[in-house]
């Protein structure tokens, strides 16, 4: 397999364009377009898995976040009349505290960050495995090695689960 | 510099970290139900991004929970992902019944509860 080439530069693109996206989807006024810059968002994280040798979770991002649930998103923004919310106030009579409780949160995440960045050495470089997906499979669902079988299950019971709230929630009468 | 161009596991840790706080900044600040949803869509995939990060980070290390088969943290966000995609379905359903009731969609006033 090749090596990488210009991972810097695809770094900062992404990271950019995620983090432009992200801005957008919490000051547009207007639901839509926050939910096309969360889309877009999603879309850049998707090749920051690439990057990272994870090409399952990239295609998984892509189908169910990019795919799925954003168009749930879409379609429950057009069930609702927004057009009102719109004319509103966007944001709280506390958004004060907000900002104040998130810069002392991002204080908290600059201090563990410039404290702690000896903990994390870069690992050995090495170059993604063409079965990232076997791999991820096998430690899903194999007999022997499948760690995560049970959760798998659970999981599969918590999506029923939503399945059955959302219908019930989203009927004409409870 | 040279830490700059060479991307690290703290790269991607930063990012997170940035994506995180602006997810926080969306919920605590809009007023908006949907915009709120989707701020908590931007929470989980900070958290998605450290996982992978960290997945690849053990692929690379040595040692008993390291080696090139260990795709713990893909497994997981995986998993985040199946909760995320939950989580949208009955948020969206609440707030549907939330404005066929009261006819608006900003949390504060949602105040049926409130005593």
């Amino acid at each position: 397999m090749n090596p990488p080439v210009a991972t810097p530069f695809f770094f900062y693109l992404l990271a950019g364009i995620m983090i432009i996206g992200g801005i957008l989807v919490i000051t547009r006024k207007n639901a839509v377009h926050s939910a096309l810059a969360l889309i877009t968002t999603l879309l850049a994280q998707a090749g920051l898995y690439l990057m990272l040798y994870a090409p399952f979770v990239a295609g998984v991002q892509i189908i169910l976040y990019a795919g799925g649930i954003m168009v749930l998103f879409l379609f429950v923004i057009m069930l609702i009349n927004m057009e009102r919310s719109m004319k509103e106030r966007q944001f709280n009579k506390r958004w004060l505290v907000g900002i104040a409780a998130a810069a002392v949160l991002g204080g908290l995440f600059i201090t563990v960050y410039t404290k702690g960045k000896d903990l994390f050495p870069n690992g050995r470089m090495l170059y993604g495995e063409s079965d990232n997906t076997q791999k991820v499979a096998s430690l899903l669902f194999d007999r022997n090695t499948g760690t995560y079988m049970f959760a798998f299950e659970i999981a599969s019971l918590l999506l029923l689960v939503a399945i059955i709230g959302a219908v019930v929630m989203a009927k004409k009468r409870i | 510099m040279d830490a700059l161009l060479h991307i690290s596991t703290l790269h991607y840790l930063v990012l997170g970290a940035a994506l995180f706080l602006l997810g926080v900044i969306g919920v605590l600040t809009r007023r908006n139900v949907v915009v709120v949803l989707m701020s908590i869509e931007l929470i989980l995939n900070a958290v998605n991004l450290n996982l992978v990060a960290f997945s690849r980070y053990w692929q690379g290390a040595p040692g008993h929970f390291g080696g090139p088969g260990a795709l713990h943290g893909q497994v997981f966000a995986i998993f985040v992902i199946t909760d995320a995609a939950a989580e949208a379905a009955v948020g969206l359903g609440i707030l549907i019944a939330f404005f066929r009731n009261k006819e608006t969609v900003n949390v504060d006033e949602v105040n049926l509860l409130k005593w």
